[in-house]
């Protein structure tokens, strides 16, 4: 059902915990749908390039890959970059998703979006 | 798979070799058709007829009453369908409860649509049907009572011989899906009154795409099948020799060894249990702790997905660690967004449907195996808890941030 590198990252996750003091924080999905991913991020704030960044996922196979490969996607790029990274993105760098879980379990881009989100709004203050 | 311990064994099991060796000639030399007349095809006709009789003794029921299909969809499928349309003159009202399977659910919805009523009673948090209920739903255009015999994912068993007394009482006819009951648990269709009973052989080590449906002397139905005249032109359809041998061999070999492997099974059911309980936190279990098949544990562990454990057990990643093969009810196998409608039916929050893990044991099983699927199952916990944004945290609905009452399973966006 899954490619190997799916496999890969829900076995071996990349980035998994929590950024210490994190300065922004996204959290997407609901555990009554069984998928709920939490990204933080550590920023540089020069650059605004993201230094760090975790997550933490309850879900399915696919739900822990992509929230895995959206870590490894989205450390180093600047903000501006990292929010480009879509779930076709994320999915096509895993070599595909099922169909099924395009939408259900790849939230990660969306969790990763929210922590900049919040990163931004903490810093317009 | 030699290394691999198999513990989906409601789903199917593994053909027992003596039923293979039985089989063996059926698929080969011995290929002739019942339907003929020269010694060839009577043979066939033979091992079917002895066949027939082992499946009968299984049920206590006559062999007469034993009719051969492809295995249990199709006999639940010819119940429903075959009593709804031989009564349609008498009513359309049908009662069955929320957590059917599937093959029993599907049939009752066909019909909905074509006009019948079907009443699907609710089931209490363990699983069970309330016989008074059943008896309060009767009304006079009620044909068919269809309930489980035994609950596929929660192992449940129902208190058919109650409900069969109020079906008897009624006059309506009985069907019992006996799927995951025969060759599990003694089985008498006459103590549990049941009019119609499915079976399928590959639920106890017998091949698949072969089952059975006893029909009682006197209950109207319509055949399901139209064509040649095999099982008295009720179910047309050459003969599946092969397989109707095996399920014969299987129900021989079933019936010889029942009570000491319900006294088994039932022990290592109830040592996995224990087991869960003092070494994995927050576990809740599913479906009535003794009132439960023998080879049937299910229990929801909190804060983690059913998938991912799939997942995690079925592809180990430590040196030498041999693969678990388990079930679950989380949406993401049942393949749609909802959980299963079994585990809901309970009164269970989705969050804990999703965590469910459900471990089938089959006759092989030791303690040795099951201990080391038990200790696998405990270190896959811990990590994807480990994993988990949501244990430990409390209860709460939704992400944060998201609007409680909008929050929706299919991601926005």
């Amino acid at each position: 059902m899954y490619t190997e590198k799916v496999m890969d990252h829900f076995q071996n996750p990349r980035n998994m915990g929590e950024v210490e003091d994190p300065d922004g924080v996204g959290e997407v999905g609901n555990p009554q749908c069984g998928d709920v991913m939490r990204i933080t991020i550590k920023v540089d704030e020069n650059e605004d390039r993201i230094e760090d960044v975790k997550f933490k996922t309850l879900g399915c196979g696919a739900a822990i890959a992509t929230s895995s490969m959206v870590t490894e996607l989205a450390k180093g790029k600047t903000l501006d970059e990292a929010q480009e990274i879509s779930k076709k993105v994320v999915a096509d760098a895993l070599g595909g998703l099922p169909p099924q879980k395009m939408h259900c379990s790849n939230l990660a881009s969306d969790g990763l979006r929210k922590a900049i989100e919040d990163y931004r709004a903490r810093h317009a203050q | 798979m030699d290394s691999a311990i198999f513990l989906d064994n409601a789903a199917t099991t593994r053909t027992d070799p003596d039923v293979l060796e039985t089989m063996r000639p059926w698929l080969d030399e011995n290929f002739g058709s019942p339907a003929t007349l020269y010694t060839f095809g009577s043979q066939a006709k033979q091992a079917i007829e002895a066949a027939r009789q082992h499946v009968a003794d299984l049920i206590g029921a006559d062999p007469k009453d034993i009719f051969f299909t492809s295995g249990a969809t199709e006999s639940n499928n010819w119940a429903i369908k075959g009593v709804a349309e031989a009564l349609e003159e008498r009513g359309r009202h049908i009662i069955s409860n929320q957590a059917e399977h599937h093959s029993i659910l599907m049939p009752l919805r066909h019909l909905e649509k074509k006009g019948w009523e079907v009443t699907y009673l609710p089931v209490d948090s363990d699983g069970f049907v309330d016989p008074d209920a059943v008896a309060a739903a009767v009304r006079d255009d009620t044909v068919l009572v269809t309930m489980v015999h035994a609950n596929h994912e929660i192992g449940t068993i129902q208190p058919i011989a109650e409900i069969g007394r109020v079906t008897a009482e009624k006059g309506v006819a009985f069907h019992v899906n006996a799927a995951q009951t025969a060759g599990h648990i003694p089985i008498s269709v006459q103590e549990l009154g049941a009019g119609l009973m499915s079976l399928s052989a590959h639920k106890f080590y017998g091949p698949k795409g072969v089952g059975a449906l006893y029909i009682r002397r006197g209950v109207r139905i319509t055949p399901l099948l139209h064509g040649g005249s095999q099982e008295k032109k009720r179910r047309a359809g050459t003969h599946n020799v092969p397989g109707i041998v095996g399920m014969g061999k299987a129900a021989e070999l079933a019936r010889a060894n029942l009570k000491a492997e319900v006294d088994r099974l039932s022990g290592l059911r109830d040592h996995i249990f224990d087991w869960v309980e003092k070494n994995i936190d927050d576990i809740r279990i599913n479906g009535h702790r003794t009132r439960r098949l023998p080879n049937n544990v299910n229990f929801s562990i909190e804060g983690i997905e059913g998938e991912s454990i799939m997942l995690s057990l079925s592809y180990p990643t430590a040196d030498g660690a041999r693969p678990v093969y388990i079930s679950t009810g989380s949406a993401c196998v049942s393949g749609s967004l909802e959980p299963s409608h079994i585990l809901l039916a309970l009164g269970m929050p989705a969050e804990l449907a999703h965590g469910s893990v459900r471990i089938s044991m089959a006759k092989g099983d030791n303690q040795e195996d099951i201990d080391y699927a038990l200790s696998q199952i405990a270190a896959v916990a811990e990590r994807l808890r480990s994993m988990s944004p949501v244990y430990k945290r409390g209860n709460k609905k939704c992400a944060a941030g998201s609007d409680p009452n909008g929050c929706e399973c299919e991601a926005a966006g």
